[in-house]
């Protein structure tokens, strides 16, 4: 079982079929729940402490806003975990604020600089466009047990 | 600042999502809740929420995937179920997150139809792959179509 990044990170379409074919879906629920679930200082209406810039500097330049180190410092560790990931370039629910708008970029970013596994698709916009999906999803990810057993 | 004490430490979130011809939410609620084993389940529009100790809400996934495999997906949630941050009811409005998942939901059926139809070609069958998306460079926005823009902006 390999660990597997979805970009868009809250994808449900890339989280149910990554999981289906028995890998572990790596995205932005799991760096949240880490944080809702530690005890700490409140910071509303996230548990967003004034730590998260500073453990964002291992993954963005000090020069960068605070906003997107905030975020990496929930989305770099899982980066730092994957072992392959699977994007949607055109996903049009992947928007934001500058913050997130510039997030997205650095992580797309480093998944194409870090040299795992990377399968790159577009949402599905017919039938048999599914199908395609379905079937680029599985043998990607097939592929992702044989290189694990090599 | 408040000291923060969080609930349901330990346990996990999970969509469940179901878009299906033969089974309606209140029904998958109905049937999931029979096989919960003290897992908690919250019955949404679209499906359920489902917060547990991780094997417990795993088993209770695997039950309810198997209900209608192609037509129930299944994703994470960091929150859990009634979270202020989070609950509509303290917002006033559609929740964070919703008009993401209202998108997906359109594209669903796709994706029921792709795992059909290779569970009928079965492991082996060749499926065309979708050619890669280029990487396209967006047409620039024409000058005049700026100043167009300019223009109706302050009249």
């Amino acid at each position: 079982m390999a660990k597997v990044f979805i970009y868009p990170a809250t994808s449900l379409i890339l989280s149910d079929l990554v999981a289906r074919f028995g890998h572990k879906p790596l995205g932005a629920a799991l760096g949240i729940r880490e944080r809702i679930q530690t005890a700490g200082v409140d910071s509303p209406p996230l548990q967003i402490t004034p730590e998260e810039p500073k453990r964002g500097l291992k993954y963005a330049a000090v020069e960068v806003p605070s906003g997107v180190r905030g975020r990496m410092a929930i989305y770099g560790p899982l980066l730092e975990e994957a072992e392959a990931a699977v994007i949607v370039t055109d996903a049009d629910l992947a928007f934001g604020c500058m913050g997130c708008a510039r997030t997205d970029e650095l992580i797309l970013f480093t998944l194409r600089q870090s040299g795992i596994p990377i399968l790159e698709l577009k949402y599905p916009t017919n039938e048999e466009e599914g199908v395609q999906f379905v079937a680029a999803v599985r043998k990607f990810l097939a592929g992702l047990e044989k290189e694990g057993e090599a | 600042m408040a000291e923060y004490i969080p609930d349901y430490v330990g346990t996990v979130t999970k969509y469940v999502f179901v878009e299906s011809p033969s089974m309606t939410p209140g029904e998958l609620a109905l049937r999931a809740y029979e096989a919960s084993e003290g897992v908690l389940i919250k019955e949404t529009c679209f499906g359920l929420q489902v917060t547990g100790e991780p094997e417990s809400v795993d088993r209770l996934i695997e039950v309810i995937r198997a209900f209608d495999p192609s037509h129930i997906f299944v994703k994470d949630r960091g929150f859990p179920p009634g979270d202020p941050r989070r609950c509509r009811a303290n917002l006033g409005g559609a929740r964070p997150g919703y008009l993401g998942h209202e998108r997906e939901f359109r594209i669903l059926r796709y994706i029921t139809r792709g795992l059909e139809e290779l569970d009928r070609r079965g492991e082996e069958a060749e499926v065309p792959e979708p050619t890669p998306p280029a990487r396209e460079k967006k047409p620039k926005l024409d000058i005049k179509r700026l100043q167009k823009l300019i223009e109706t902006e302050e009249s």
